[in-house]
């Protein structure tokens, strides 16, 4: 690591995926007291494969269900938050290279970026 | 069982699993999806899917405290991570495509191999004799890292195979839901000479970005139910928080042997289920 740059970027990497973390673990816990407050009563059933509801599957369909009404989709806000914390902090070193002048680590950090939007955004 | 019973008893597993796998160094996504299919039951695809959140959540949070005491090598991990993304994506597609009883004797193999390099303590620093890999000086990988006898220098070597090697943990990782932290260190520490504290601390970072990698793929096949992923992720998140801070003072090596032995029983248990084609 050289210079004052990487280091104050790394304090900043530092705070994002602590926030992160912490941000995501309190939606999935509100979104998991609510669930458990209203499904609490039924029979988990995981031992067979069927796959999570169709709408709780992407990002759009999850924002669209979130509410009171849908626990589920709470924790999967929870989930897709801590999801994108790691994507945020490459997008937050992409930013740190750039006003680093750092071309080279500009295009890796682009390349990272460009992997992870087509996993998270593509249908699949 | 109902969710008010299920959802705590999960809950447990996983403190637990995310406590040991913080100890011993293994991380607990590795530990968390046998535990749900041996013990409970639990189809692997969702315990995959569990895990993989859970992972992000645990490598994350760790990360935060290693980056700011200037262990892990931010340049390292970012050109490894275009590596270990790629191998994730094809990881989880090929996850997606293969059979689960599969699925199942690959991870107990590589629990078996977890557990063998968990109860081992790691072997010394090696310092790369050869003329500097001039790629590791265009990609200014030469770093320092603070020691108890201060600051010490670094220099990297072999950096195609590092490269090689980071492809096949992430591509492992998003076949089976784990962090692979394993084979990120082995990629570091042995291929690339990396000082062992830098190479667990900089895998460490990593793994949350190969895991979200192949999460966009896990959520659009149904892979991540929140009513399992739930008590999955808060529960390893808590149990390796407390892991870290119990760290130093710990009895590890006897942990490693009883940790190992467990790890390994798991392991033989998920191949034969593999096996008999249960899963």
């Amino acid at each position: 690591m050289t210079g004052w740059t990487d280091q104050r970027l790394e304090v900043a990497i530092s705070v994002l995926l602590g926030t992160g973390v912490t941000i995501s673990a309190a939606v999935v816990l509100l979104g998991g007291v609510c669930y458990l407050s209203k499904h609490g009563h039924e029979q988990p059933a995981y031992q067979d494969f069927h796959g999570t509801s169709e709408q709780l599957r992407s990002f759009t369909g999850v924002i669209h269900a979130a509410g009171p009404s849908n626990c589920s989709a709470i924790i999967q806000v929870g989930l897709l938050l801590l999801v994108l914390t790691p994507v945020a902090r490459v997008l937050f070193s992409l930013v740190g290279f750039g006003l680093a002048h750092d071309r080279t680590y500009v295009v890796l950090t682009s390349i990272v970026l460009a992997i992870l939007i087509y996993s998270l955004a593509a249908p699949h | 069982m109902t969710n008010l019973e299920f959802t705590p008893l999960v809950f447990g597993i996983s403190a637990v699993a995310g406590c040991l796998g913080a100890l011993t160094g293994l991380g607990g996504g590795v530990v968390v999806t046998p535990a749900l299919t041996v013990l409970l039951g639990v189809d692997i695809r969702y315990a995959m899917g569990a895990s993989l959140v859970s992972v992000i959540a645990t490598s994350s949070g760790a990360a935060a405290a290693y980056v700011r005491e200037g262990y892990s090598n931010i340049r390292i991990g970012m050109f490894l991570e275009i590596a270990t993304t790629l191998g994730a994506l094809t990881g989880a597609f090929l996850a997606t495509r293969t059979p689960t009883s599969i699925l199942s004797v690959i991870f107990g193999l590589v629990l078996i191999h977890a557990a063998w390099q968990g109860s081992r303590s790691h072997p010394a620093d090696r310092t790369t004799k050869q003329r500097d890999d001039p790629l590791a000086l265009r990609l200014k990988f030469n770093g320092s890292y603070p020691t108890d006898a201060g600051t010490q220098k670094y220099r990297v070597g072999h950096v195609k195979t590092g490269f090689g090697l980071m492809f096949g943990a992430g591509t492992l990782s998003g076949l089976l839901g784990i962090g692979s932290g394993a084979m990120k260190v082995i990629a570091m520490d042995q291929a690339m000479h990396i000082p062992f504290k830098v190479s667990t601390t900089t895998s460490n970072f990593m793994i949350g970005v190969t895991a979200a990698a192949s999460a966009g793929v896990y959520l659009s096949k149904g892979y991540i139910e929140p009513g399992l992923a739930m008590p999955v992720m808060l529960g390893v998140l808590a149990g390796s928080l407390l892991g870290a801070r119990q760290l130093i003072g710990a009895k590890v090596r006897v942990l490693r042997w009883i940790f190992g032995g467990v790890v390994g029983l798991m392991a033989v248990e998920m191949i034969l289920t593999g096996l008999k084609g249960k899963i």
